[in-house]
């Protein structure tokens, strides 16, 4: 009966965005009267999955197949397959990303049930287990009902705050019969940028447009977004010039983003270019132009150049977290 | 090898959307439609290079749409492709389309199948992954860029943080990004030769949806910009701090 929630974690430490879809599994197992039970895939020790218990997982179902350590959807379906089936579960849960994305779908076919992708509310039970997401390009929302008794949810990360609680979890071993074309696509190569937030994730990003004029401006990005620890953007246009490297590029044709604080200098703000931010928490816009249309989105603004604005504010952060340690 | 591109059609997204029926359904009055952009920038351009670098016999398209779909797939067929087939259903469910999609496919055998990442209405990005679960394929999910040789198919894709290379053995579901092509605009050679393109109509065994929409939703209004001049920035901090709470 328990929710399934598959858990990712990078070189053995779990993210933060499974701690949320844990929470959310928790939360709505606890509406169902029953608990959530984790999947974890690879090499992570115990005391790591001591930590889903602290978000309310009852259980671990650990799978500790070194093989599991890269990303083999196939394999991934496989192992939430049989945990569900095991515990009889009418709810699995993954995130909304890369790679929840990738397994949720063949998930959902694999045991007829019905799927709902980019889920940013818990299922409203009076309805009949109906969701809300966001659709066309941010610019309205659907509320979609499942109509199959096991549903699949994709939880799009950043979407509930964190809360810990105590609670503990037992930890036990799943054995899953794997089949070789589970992991017949071969991994050649894997280049992660390091020293940096991934984009996608990130709770704050600082991102740059044309008005920036050139490629040679963007210390001034790079510094505001350091000393924020945030992860950096960019337009289009600026991708396109190879001002910036191409996942930095946000928007319709590039990436989705929801994070807290979205700080965009010296993007006029297209309907291309919101399509791929609109979900953000907050949204600060510097621009010299006050017709600028960012301005209709944004909470708030300043009206400036950016390359007077942005030391200016990266000073005053500096300042300010020098009086919040 | 055969390729087949799976093509959504999709609104604009410059279109206003309003809603109808008590906001159950999308006012399709005024709505432009498109080809789902990463469909006929990145999947169908880069079959159509497979087949002009003569590794692809063939590219074939397909779309599950009623009617009122048809200008779409003409559209893409115009940038090419060989043949086209339009399968007359509509649902907002991936499962419903990528059952429809499958049958089409298992019968006629393709070694590659290519899509986009999502599509730009509901941004499911599902009718892929489930394609490849009906034809019990591989597939690639967000990739970058795609080389074919000797029946393998070596793929960039999109991992967390950076970018990984696969290779796996043909048949093959691909879901495409940018990277993966260069747009094409269709020529007028093209748009001439597509009305001779052959399109096919099939109507299919119904599968019934396993998800409904039951109503949507318009954001709520912005409250309006704050406005905080220049030389404030610490006041903007500030209102970040206790006002927004995000940092
Ligand atoms: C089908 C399609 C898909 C697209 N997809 C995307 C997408 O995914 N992402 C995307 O970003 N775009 C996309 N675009 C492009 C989009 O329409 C805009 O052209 C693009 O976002 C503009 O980028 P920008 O704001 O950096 O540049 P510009 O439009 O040139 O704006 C620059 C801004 O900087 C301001 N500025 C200039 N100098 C200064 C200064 N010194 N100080 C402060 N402000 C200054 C200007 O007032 C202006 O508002 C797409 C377009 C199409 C047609
Ligand atoms: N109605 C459809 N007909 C054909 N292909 C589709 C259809 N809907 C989605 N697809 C394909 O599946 C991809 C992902 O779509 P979606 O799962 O709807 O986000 C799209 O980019 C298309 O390539």
């Amino acid at each position: 009966m328990s929710v399934i929630v598959l858990i990712e974690h990078s070189s053995g430490n779990i993210k933060k965005k499974s701690f949320e879809a844990v929470q959310y599994a928790s939360e709505i197992a606890q509406r169902l009267g029953t608990s959530a039970t984790a999947v974890v895939a690879g090499s992570v020790a115990d005391s790591e999955m001591q930590k889903l218990g602290e978000y309310g997982a009852k259980k671990v179902l650990h799978v500790p197949d070194e093989r599991l350590n890269n990303l083999h959807t196939r394999a991934y379906c496989r192992l939430l397959i049989t945990a569900a089936r095991q515990e009889n579960s009418e709810v699995i849960v993954t995130l909304h990303d890369v790679n929840g994305r990738a397994i949720a779908p063949r998930v959902a076919v694999a045991l007829k049930a019905g799927l709902v992708s980019g889920a940013l509310s818990y299922p409203d039970l009076d309805q009949g287990f109906m969701i809300k997401k966001s659709v066309f390009s941010g610019k309205a929302f659907a509320f979609v009902k499942v109509t199959t008794a096991i549903k699949v949810i994709m939880l799009v990360p950043n979407t509930f705050q964190l809360s810990k609680t105590t609670g503990s979890v037992i930890i036990e071993k799943l054995s899953v019969p794997f089949e070789d074309k589970d992991f017949a696509i071969k991994v050649t190569e894997v280049n992660k940028v390091t020293g940096q937030i991934p984009l996608a994730d990130a709770e704050l990003v600082v991102s740059g447009g044309r008005g920036l004029k050139g490629p040679e401006n963007w210390g001034l990005i790079e510094n505001l977004a350091k000393e924020l620890g945030a992860a950096t953007a960019c337009s289009r246009p600026v991708a396109d010039a190879h001002w910036r490297p191409h996942h930095e590029h946000v928007g319709q044709t590039g990436g989705t983003i929801r994070p807290n604080l979205y700080i965009a200098a010296g993007i006029s703000g297209a309907i291309q270019h919101l399509a791929g931010v609109s979900g953000s928490k907050t949204i600060v816009v510097i621009n010299k132009d006050p017709e600028a249309p960012f301005f209709k989105a944004a909470n708030y603004g300043v009206v400036g150049d950016v390359m007077e604005v942005l030391p200016r504010l990266t000073e005053a952060v500096r300042k300010f977290k020098e009086n919040h340690q | 090898m055969k390729v087949l591109v799976c093509i959504s059609q999709v609104p604009d997204t410059v279109t206003k959307i309003t809603l109808k029926d008590n906001n159950t359904a999308v006012d399709e009055n005024g709505v432009t439609f498109i080809i789902n952009p990463y469909d006929e920038w990145y999947a169908l351009v880069r079959a159509l290079e497979l087949k002009e670098a003569g590794i692809a016999e063939a590219v074939h398209l397909i779309t599950v749409g009623k009617v009122n779909t048809e200008p779409t797939i003409r559209r893409a067929l115009a940038v090419g492709g060989d043949e086209a087939v339009r399968i007359d259903a509509d649902s907002n469910d991936p499962y419903v389309i990528a059952n429809y999609i499958a049958e089409y496919a298992k019968a006629a055998g393709y070694d590659l199948i290519l899509c986009g990442k999502e599509s730009i209405d509901y941004h499911s990005g599902a009718v892929g992954p489930m394609l490849a679960e009906l034809l019990d394929a591989d597939y690639i999910g967000f990739a970058t860029s795609i080389a074919l040789e000797g029946g393998i198919a070596t793929v960039k894709r999109e991992i967390e943080g950076g970018e990984e290379t696969d290779s796996c053995a043909l048949p093959v579901v691909i879901s495409c990004q940018k990277g993966v092509a260069e747009a094409r605009i269709p020529n007028m050679r093209g748009i001439m030769s597509a009305r001779s393109k052959a399109l096919k109509i099939i109507t299919p065994t119904p599968v019934p949806e396993l998800i409904a929409i039951d109503h949507y939703e318009m954001p709520p209004q912005k409250a309006g910009v704050k406005l905080i001049a220049p030389d404030q920035m610490d006041e903007l901090v500030n209102l970040l701090h206790q006002e927004a709470k995000v940092i």
